[in-house]
């Protein structure tokens, strides 16, 4: 077990220290009472020797000692469960809360070098098996281990002689078990294997129903299916009946000790002839119900002590996202130039791989209206250059300037609003068309709204949404297409009307008519704005001041459309190889 | 739950025999407490030690036999179980692949994953729980309180109100926390909404600086997330506590009650114990099934959904008997309509066409303008709304379910493959197909290069989607595979997109040496990938708005030559 990762779950539960401690006295209590009552119980039995030999006065003290015992143990048990509910869900919500912090401040590299998948599983299940764990763990682990101190000493205390059996008789219970779970380990781990084929084959057989249908493979496939579906059915039952003995076989163990207690407590009670000083039958009812419970807790501790593991190694993941290394912090005196849309490169280098040397000793000034293309075929890494621009990523060397001031030198959110960004991603958070497109600008009116919308074209399939502007976009989308979004995503941005537009194959999605309406409405708004622009249109590219030829990353060649093709380099292939007649 | 009754019918024996040997070694559990009593009473009143280690040898007996028929019990639950749940697995897929496009759509196919994964899953947890325990719990409870009455009727009484209580107490937990659960589940899900939008929309999020807002929108959600698990959580707790109030009250009430009947000989001290330990088993056992009834509840729950797939039927019907020979136009549209469903738009608006064989068709239009819409209907994945659609002359609803893949065949948009190897995937759409067919049909799609630099040629691995292949690899292993069907029509839908130029042109050459009456509908945005069709049709928000050669329609189609010149620059460059 990893000590770093106990000390941060330790750090987490430590503002909760009431808590803790309140349910670690409840839980003492509520076990010594509870294991007591058995001991009450005995004694009372023993008040009663025989027809008209009851002790009725020592009956009457005995039931009501069970009474007060019985009512700590409710009392103290239920504010136990309360008390670790509210620790676990707690210490859950700060983590949850922390990670969800955390999202918005780590820096954009760690998004991207990590699966989405991965990042929602330690989000959403890791804390709640984390979770879980600790429940558990505080509930069934504290009581687990009191309970056993408990009965140990109430049984050397009552008879060490038969104490000593149970002592040495109930791990057997435990070797069975353990000894059980190994061997069905590997039957397990095939069952496990074969299920993930099987869920691929089922993911791929309805994913691909469509293709089935054309090809009329249904049943062809059916029958593949039924292959692995009976290898499956095959090793489940092993896994499923092997695993399902460890039940039985300790229950057959305690059973043993129980049947030795009562041989010997038996034995014990007959040799001393119920005289004072040996075991009484109320005495031998105690410890059978003792040697009952006494196995419990072991089996329930050695189930917890696997759940507290998993429950570590998810609390482990979870610390990696929360302890990675967060963005750089902003400035401490943010500079803040007037706006005038002028964006300097000064000898900057980057690479995301230290390894692999992307952009060396760049160099640029744009000045306020120009426009920037930035071409090259589809995986050159234009996006890099954006990523630079909006401060998605820090440069390795040199400054990027905007309007004179080093963008490090200032607060992101001034840099990021003085541009207007459209990405290939079509991103809509889940919320009405209306809040989407005003996303940039939240006090936006709503003829603001409406006017963005038909400058992107998307006013017309907008009033056809049932709901109109105030439709509900799910979080995938499902009720748009792609091009849909693309033109609400271009509508937040119109909206915005920032003094510089970073526009990234915006226009993907749409159809090549749309496109040509829509490039009007781009045209207008690029008037007098700084505007980088990744595209694949000749039209776009040719009245750009200055354009980027990038290829694997780098930039290999710059200057305007004519500049480039005279220089028959890369450029002049690509224009080729893409615009001119096939 | 109507159909598991029907899939335990195939397990009648199993799902019979295993509640019996659990309630047998339920039995055996019994005794014990009466054996006990015998000890106490008979063996240690007499004190008679040969009477005791008979009485301990009996314990061992019981106990063994109790393990023996647990065995039995567990494999036999096992065995209904897992059958069931392989059944159940083979129903759903045969019902999904029965079912059309229309109601696979609707239910979406994450859904059917998991309805066919994690829910089957946990009906076989649950039926196997159910079958193993079920009957054992409620037995060893009313069992003991039966035993109860043979050692003291009158004390027995105070069970019988114990016991009621407790199911009282544990099921109005249960009907308190079952909503609640589904409240922070509900919350759970939202939890993850949020987090996935966070984490796909950083960059948007971070351009627009709204972190602030997104955080505090999650906060607020897991604030949510958090009263719903506390409230859940301080329901749930009061069950222990209160099992356990029962159970001591009965314990107070047997030994003060005791008390006075053994005082006036009606009892013995060891039946106040056997007493005792009966109750203790019924707590557990109680305890144990107030567990199980949340699993069988969550089983119950599942099996419901997935009863839900099984009941849906499919909106399409098949003609059985054979066709005719056909003839006549490959393909004929009739005042064709159709929407996705009933209140949605049209998504084509009275479609009339025809394309005679041997033709080559083009489709052209607009993001969203119903190309793919056309489609799917030609390959009857969705019924038309209204009009007629005629194959080969016979109308479409008329061709029996196997005829109609040797009539039309497809490359659809997304190039889908299936783990195996490159033979296993040809092969789908011509199980009959010999390698030399294969290999045409290759060539054709210019894929033969590539197979043949593989190792291991047609019998080179694909893995699962055909991750090991690149997207212009795959799309032309789809177009080998839709080739080698052999069938009348061939419809390619996009299917050029990740070719490069040189490719592509001599792919469409290569078409051309195909059978003469093999007719070829061409789907694409690009004017330049169909502008040699026979045919082309230019479709605008479903509405067909052009009709004929690329030359005809650059004259009377404005649309057509919107679409053309947005790629070309104005006509004539």
């Amino acid at each position: 077990m990893d000590k770093k990762t106990l000390k941060s779950v330790l750090a987490l539960i430590k503002p909760h220290t009431g808590f803790v401690a309140l349910s670690i006295l409840c839980a003492v209590l509520s076990v010594a009472a509870a294991r007591l009552i058995p001991v009450y119980t005995g004694d009372a039995i023993d008040y009663m020797i025989g027809q008209n030999n009851v002790d009725f006065s020592g009956v009457l003290k005995k039931v009501i000692t069970i009474a007060v015992v019985a009512a700590i143990a409710t009392l103290s048990q239920y504010l136990m469960s309360l008390c670790n509910n509210k620790i676990t869900y707690f210490v859950c919500r700060d983590l949850r809360g922390e990670l969800g912090r955390k999202l918005h401040s780590l820096p954009i590299s760690y998004i991207d070098s990590h699966s989405f998948g991965d990042l929602l599983s330690r989000m959403i299940s890791d804390v709640d098996t984390f979770a879980d764990g600790l429940l558990m763990g505080f509930t069934q682990l504290f009581t687990g281990v009191v309970t056993i101190a408990a009965i140990l000493v109430i049984m050397l205390v009552l008879n060490w002689k038969i104490a000593l059996a149970v002592f040495v008789l109930t791990p057997l219970s435990i070797f069975v078990s353990k000894f059980i779970a190994t061997k069905t380990h590997k039957y397990f781990k095939k069952q496990a294997s074969i299920r993930g084929d099987e869920t691929a084959l089922i993911n791929e057989l309805i994913e691909g129903r469509q293709v089935l249908k054309v090809f009329g493979a249904e049943d062809r496939s059916l029958s593949d299916f039924d292959e692995i579906n009976d290898k499956l059915q095959d090793a489940a039952l092993k896994a499923t009946f092997f695993s399902s003995l460890t039940n039985p076989s300790t229950r057959l163990v305690n059973n043993i000790v129980y049947a030795i207690v009562t041989l010997i407590g038996a034995v014990i009670v007959v040799s001393s002839g119920n005289l004072a000083g040996g075991l009484t039958v109320g005495g031998l009812s105690v410890f059978l119900s003792y040697a009952n419970q006494y196995a419990k807790p072991f089996n329930e501790i050695s189930g917890v002590v696997t759940e507290f593991q998993n429950a570590l190694t998810c609390a482990q993941r979870i610390f990696e996202v929360l302890e990675a290394e967060d963005q750089p912090k902003e400035p401490e005196n943010p500079l803040t130039p007037p706006v005038k849309g002028e964006v300097g490169f000064e000898g900057v280098a980057f690479r995301y791989v230290k390894e692999r040397p992307l952009i060396e000793g760049l160099s640029l000034d744009v000045k306020s209206g120009q426009c920037i293309a930035i071409v090259g075929p589809t995986g050159c890494g234009k996006t890099t250059l954006i990523n630079l621009l909006m401060r998605f990523y820090d440069v390795d060397e040199g400054a990027i300037k905007v309007d004179g001031a080093d963008i490090r030198k200032m607060r992101r959110s001034d840099l990021r609003s003085r541009y207007g960004m459209v990405l290939q991603d079509t991103w809509l958070c889940h919320a009405t068309v209306k809040e989407n497109i005003a996303y940039g600008k939240p006090d936006a009116t709503d003829e603001e709204i409406v006017e963005a919308a038909k400058k992107a074209h998307a006013h017309s399939f907008i009033k056809r949404l049932p709901q109109g502007y105030d439709t509900v976009i799910s979080g995938e989308g499902g009720n748009l297409s792609a091009g849909q979004r693309q033109l609400l995503c271009i509508a937040r941005a119109m909206l915005c009307y920032p003094p510089m537009l970073i526009l990234d194959e915006a226009t993907s999605s749409i159809d090549t008519r749309t496109e040509l309406k829509i490039q009007a409405a781009f045209d207008k708004m690029m008037e007098g704005r700084t505007s980088f622009i990744v595209a694949h249109r000749l039209s776009t590219i040719k009245k750009a001041d200055l354009i980027l030829v990038m290829k694997d990353g780098k930039i290999i060649e710059k200057g305007s459309h004519e500049e480039l093709l005279q220089k028959g380099g890369f450029y002049k292939r690509l224009y080729e190889s893409q615009f001119a007649k096939v | 739950m109507k159909h598991l009754k029907d899939y335990l019918k195939f397990y009648k024996v199993q799902s019979i025999l295993a509640p019996l040997f659990k309630m047998l070694e339920a039995c055996f559990d019994l005794t014990v407490p009466l054996i006990v009593a015998d000890i106490i009473n008979t063996g240690i009143a007499n004190s008679d030690t040969a009477y005791i280690i008979k009485r301990f040898f009996l314990l061992l007996a019981m106990a063994l036999l109790g393990l023996l028929s647990s065995f039995t019990a567990q494999y036999f639950a096992a065995k209904a179980a897992i059958g069931t749940s392989t059944r159940l697995r083979h129903d759903l897929l045969k019902k999904i692949q029965s079912l059309s496009l229309k109601e696979t759509d609707k239910i979406t196919t994450s859904t059917l994953i998991t309805r066919m994964t994690s829910d089957v899953m946990q009906v076989q947890n649950g039926l196997n729980l159910f079958l193993r325990l079920f009957m054992r719990s409620p037995f060893i409870v009313f069992g003991s309180m039966i035993l109860a009455f043979t050692i003291s009727k009158s004390l027995a009484w105070v069970f019988v109100g114990a016991i009621v209580l407790l199911f009282i107490i544990i099921f109005s937990v249960m009907k308190l926390t079952n909503p609640m659960y589904e409240d922070v589940q509900k919350n759970l899900d939202k939890i993850t909404e949020v987090t996935g939008e966070n984490l796909t929309g950083a960059r948007v999020i971070r351009a627009f600086s709204r972190e602030k807002k997104q955080a505090e929108a999650f906060d607020s959600v897991n604030t949510g997330l958090y009263s719903s698990q506390i409230k859940v959580g301080k329901t749930a707790a009061v069950v222990n506590p209160l099992t356990y109030v029962v159970v001591n009250t009965v314990i107070i009430l047997v030994l003060w009650f005791g008390a006075k009947m053994t005082d006036s000989g009606l009892l013995l001290s060891g039946d106040i114990v056997a007493l005792i330990n009966y109750i203790s088993q019924i707590l557990v056992e109680l305890v144990k099934l107030a567990n199980l009834i949340t699993q069988i509840g969550r089983a119950i729950a599942c099996m419901n959904r997935i009863g839900k797939v099984l009941d849906t039927e499919s909106s399409m019907e098949y003609k059985e008997n054979l066709l005719s020979e056909q003839s006549g136009e490959a393909v004929r549209f009739e005042n064709v309509s159709f929407r996705y469903n009933e209140s949605g738009e049209e998504a084509l608006k009275n479609i009339s066409f025809s394309a005679d064989r041997g033709q080559t068709v083009g489709v052209t239009g607009g993001t969203g303008s119903g190309k793919s819409t056309l489609v799917s209907l030609i390959l009857r994945f969705y019924d038309a709304t209204e009009g007629k659609i005629y194959l080969c002359g016979s109308n479409i609803k008329d061709i029996p379910k196997e005829a109609l893949p040797k009539t039309v065949s497809a490359v659809l948009q997304k190039p889908q493959l299936f783990k195996g190897t490159i033979k296993s995937n040809l092969l789908l759409a011509n199980p009959k197909a010999t390698d030399e067919e294969i290999w045409n049909a290759l060539k054709i799609a210019q894929a033969d290069d590539f197979v043949s630099a593989k190792p291991q040629k047609l019998d080179d691995p694909v893995e699962q989607g055909g991750a090991n292949l690149s997207g212009g690899q795959k799309q032309r292993l789809t177009i080998a595979r839709a080739i080698l069907s052999n069938a009348k029509i061939l419809i390619l839908d996009d299917s050029f997109s990740a070719l490069d130029f040189a490719t592509d042109a001599a792919l469409r050459g290569a078409l051309k040496t195909l059978p003469k009456d093999l007719t070829v509908f061409i789907i694409s945005q690009r004017v330049s990938s169909i502008r040699n069709a026979d045919k082309i049709l230019v479709l605008d928000d479903g509405a067909l708005v052009g009709t004929g050669s690329h030359g005809e329609l650059l004259e009377s189609c404005e649309i057509y030559r919107e679409i053309f010149e947005s790629q070309n620059g104005k006509a004539g460059e």
